[in-house]
């Protein structure tokens, strides 16, 4: 029985659809949302490294690396909103955030 | 054979904690479950033969990204049931739209015809004497060095945000003007009072320079 590149992608789906899922469910909740955009980033990282491994080319582990930082760079700053707009509202439910609405 | 095991171990731990993640209702524990999410991923790029990367994923994701997480979901007093309303409505749909992209993607990936073998010329091929660490670090310190450049600059726009977004300049505290200090000289630190002869003054408030600030 050995695993192919198939099964990998099959496991990014679901980490994928999860993500989705999620953001679906927790639709208040910007927290979840946040969490469920790093579950979709970590099965876009599988796919990306399972190519990589069964194209023998480095170059999909190198694309990996960026998204890592890339997603890393969006959750600080996602956060660090979140905190802010706390700080003003003192919720941090998704309707109520319309300020900026024309 | 033993491969295969630990495939379907990570691969199905993966899952399941990831269904978790988004299924809990306390959100300490979506965030820790994340964690164990990284944790199986990071065993599957093992697998890969991509020991660099799962270790960055241990390290920049459990290290850092999941504390800084738990920080902001204990630092913030948000009532999370209040936040769980709708949850069922919100399931139906979240349920349609996830099973639909689930079964075409595994469609897609199943589909015995779709050419998933090996490309003709990768453009960086895997060395196969050295380790994955030191071929990642060979590419990307030569043909990927603007990128891996431009990666830096995003990280430290994206810690200067954070940063600037947080900060609060509380008022009415006493801090240390160092400028004041410095240029503080006899003119001003030195105040001769006249006083009349068998009279007395009230003396007037000690300038500091902070005060003056």
């Amino acid at each position: 029985m050995t695993i192919g590149l198939g099964h990998y992608l099959v496991v990014a789906a679901c980490l994928f659809t999860l993500g989705i899922f999620g953001i679906f469910l927790n639709r208040k909740n910007v927290i979840v949302i946040l969490l469920s955009i790093e579950l979709m980033l970590l099965a876009v990282n599988i796919n990306l490294v399972a190519f990589s491994h069964f194209n023998g080319d480095l170059v999909g582990q190198v694309f990996a690396l960026f998204v890592l930082t890339v997603a890393a760079a969006e959750s600080a700053i996602g956060l660090a909103i979140m905190v802010v707009y706390f700080r003003n509202r003192g919720s941090i439910a998704v309707e109520d955030i319309n300020m900026m609405k024309g | 054979m033993a491969s295969a095991l630990f495939f379907y171990l990570f691969a199905v731990l993966a899952v399941a904690s990831g269904a978790s993640v988004i299924l809990t209702k306390n959100p300490v524990h979506a965030v820790l479950f994340l964690i164990l999410a990284f944790f199986n991923a990071a065993g599957l790029f093992v697998l890969l033969q991509a020991e660099f990367l799962a270790m960055l994923l241990v390290i920049v994701y459990v290290g850092a990204v999941s504390v800084l997480f738990l920080f902001v979901v204990m630092m913030l007093d948000v009532d999370f049931a209040e936040l769980k309303a709708g949850f069922i409505k919100n399931a139906k749909v979240g349920a349609l739209i996830g099973g639909v992209v689930l079964v075409e993607l595994i469609a897609l990936f199943g589909y015995r015809g779709l050419a998933l073998s090996p490309v003709m010329n990768p453009s960086a091929p895997i060395p196969a004497n050295i380790t994955n660490t030191r071929a990642l670090g060979q590419i990307l310190y030569t043909n990927y060095v603007y990128y891996f450049q431009g990666a830096g600059l995003i990280l430290l726009v994206a810690m200067i945000g954070a940063i600037v977004l947080t900060l609060k300049h509380r008022q009415g505290v006493k801090r240390q003007s160092i400028s004041a200090q410095v240029a503080r000289g006899p003119a001003t630190g030195l105040e001769v009072i006249k006083v009349p002869s068998g009279g007395s003054v009230i003396p007037p408030a000690v300038k500091h320079p902070e005060a003056a600030e």
